[in-house]
């Protein structure tokens, strides 16, 4: 009984460290191809487009509500001490902090990075990737380096769309609906919320970019056995990024206190 | 003749199965060889040493007289422009149309114009005979259809080297008839080296100037298909005349 279980978290071990591992040695070989050409800049900007502008409606929807639940929940705790006036803050330092970043790559990993797993899986049990080995193309330079690039640029700037509208969210909720006086809300935004909140935001939002784009294109790219493969992969794909996005949230979260 | 592509004491294993055992293998220039076996029988993982999708646990896999078995990935890549392959599925790019599929490795490999591109695209269809099909989608066309795709692809670089990964599976008799017909026009007319990988023996009778039979990891039969329908060995002559009962379980 505790010899199996010994052995089953030893398997359990070894089976992540395979796996990060082989993941680390596809981020790395798709970095090497950033300073070699060919730099394939259509494939990034379709990228960008997929990952990014195709993202902004859902991205700018949970945000918005996102940002009018949190002044609803503030509101009404705040008011037991007379601090309404710190809605506004309270949602934007939760926003740009941390909201902004962890709900945008969450939604991301939902709609692109699915996509990814999906898109390069079936590419690979479909024989395409080794097509483009026949062809002497590069695979990961061809499929991972632009979806990767295209993350680690893109969720910044969806998550600058998020914090703004979170914050329009909060003050349609705060201001316009339960009577907080506009110019002291905006005021305590500006009082309590630095650049280097926003900022660090931003910088969590590029490394979610990062993860949920690797973790995408490797469940794909390693995808073994047809069409239930691809579908395992995809599954994967967002348990294994959600996971790690939060988790990594943390230890980013600690490292810039 | 002289081998263009030569596999010596090539071995694979996977996990405990062995599935190339000390494999020899020498195929002439400009012929068409086939390699006929069971499915599951290493034919595919044959073809995939050949063109360096996989690398041999030992041995060597010539081209030309260089061998690829040990070359890392940037030198391999000018050995696999010597090539073109049709796979078994096609492989054709879904988010592409045919047209696009055709001019792909012409877009990555060629120093021509779009005009010049377009044209090549055009000729390589017509020489398949899917004239006017390029604004079409892959979802859009039959099995066979793919396939005619799939060659003129792989022969828009004019290659030295055709691959067939069973290129007449899960068609009808009349399309397999037309895509044998296009592999023996294709080394004809363009003067390449075709090899192909079949468990089909009629066709793999008629289209053959060589046969090679795998069995159990070893080339165990190697001969005009002449000299295979007379080859004397039970394995070889149960696996040609599709015998339920004999040596191959």
């Amino acid at each position: 009984m505790m010899t199996n279980l010994v052995a089953a978290l030893g398997r359990a071990v070894l089976t992540l460290l395979r796996e990060s591992g082989r993941m680390m040695l596809l981020l790395l070989e798709a970095l090497s191809w950033l300073v070699r050409p060919p730099w394939r800049w259509r494939l990034f900007f379709k990228q960008m487009e997929f990952i990014g502008v195709n993202s902004l409606f859902v991205v700018a929807l949970t945000s918005l509500f996102t940002g009018m639940v949190l002044a609803l929940q503030t509101y009404y705790a705040f008011r037991m001490f007379s601090a309404e006036t710190l809605v506004g803050a309270t949602v934007a330092l939760s926003m740009t902090r941390e909201l902004g970043p962890v709900i945008t790559a969450l939604m991301v990993t939902g709609r692109a990075g699915s996509a990814i797993a999906a898109e390069i899986g079936t590419m690979r049990v479909t024989e395409q990737v080794d097509a483009l080995t026949v062809m002497a193309i590069n695979p990961v330079q061809y499929l991972v380096l632009p979806r990767v690039v295209a993350g680690i640029i893109m969720l910044p700037l969806l998550t600058a769309v998020s914090d703004f509208i979170g914050v329009v969210g909060g003050y349609l909720v705060g201001v316009k609906l339960l009577g907080i006086h506009g110019g002291l809300f905006m005021n305590k935004i500006y009082e309590y919320v630095e650049f280097s909140d926003i900022y660090d935001g931003l910088v969590k939002a590029a490394c979610f970019g990062l993860i949920l784009t690797l973790v995408g294109a490797y469940k794909g790219f390693y995808t073994r056995g047809g069409a239930e493969g691809v579908g395992r992969a995809t599954t994967q794909s967002v348990v294994l990024s959600s996971v790690l996005i939060l988790t990594s949230d943390y230890v980013l979260t600690a490292l810039m206190m | 003749m002289e081998p263009i592509i030569e596999l010596r004491k090539v071995q694979k294993s996977f996990g405990q199965e062995r599935v190339l055992r000390s494999l020899d293998l020498s195929i002439p220039k400009d012929s068409v060889s086939v390699i006929i076996g069971r499915s599951g029988g290493g034919k595919s993982v044959l073809m995939k040493h050949i063109i360096g999708l996989m690398r041999p646990d030992q041995g060597q896999v010539l081209i030309e007289g260089q061998d690829i078995s040990r070359l890392n990935e940037r030198n391999i890549a000018p050995i696999r422009r010597k090539f073109g392959m049709l796979f078994q599925e096609s492989a054709l790019f879904d988010s592409m149309t045919v047209e696009d599929n055709v001019a792909f490795p012409l877009l990555e490999h060629s120093r021509k114009n779009r005009r010049e591109i377009r044209d090549i695209v055009e000729t390589k269809l017509a020489s398949v005979g899917l004239k006017n099909m390029g604004h079409k989608m892959p979802a859009e066309l039959s099995g066979g259809m793919r396939k005619r795709v799939g060659l003129a692809r792989a022969l828009a670089l004019d290659p030295k080297i055709v691959l067939f990964d069973e290129p007449t599976s899960g068609l009808d008799p009349v399309m397999a008839a037309i895509i044998n017909e296009l592999i023996v026009r294709t080394q004809s007319e363009f003067r390449a080296t075709c090899v192909v990988i079949s468990h089909d023996i009629p066709a793999a009778m008629s289209t053959g100037h060589r046969l090679f039979m795998l069995f159990e990891g070893r080339i165990i039969a190697e001969g005009t298909p002449g000299e295979i329908q007379d080859w004397d060995d039970p394995v070889v002559q149960q696996f040609i005349h599709g015998r339920a009962e004999g040596p191959i379980a």
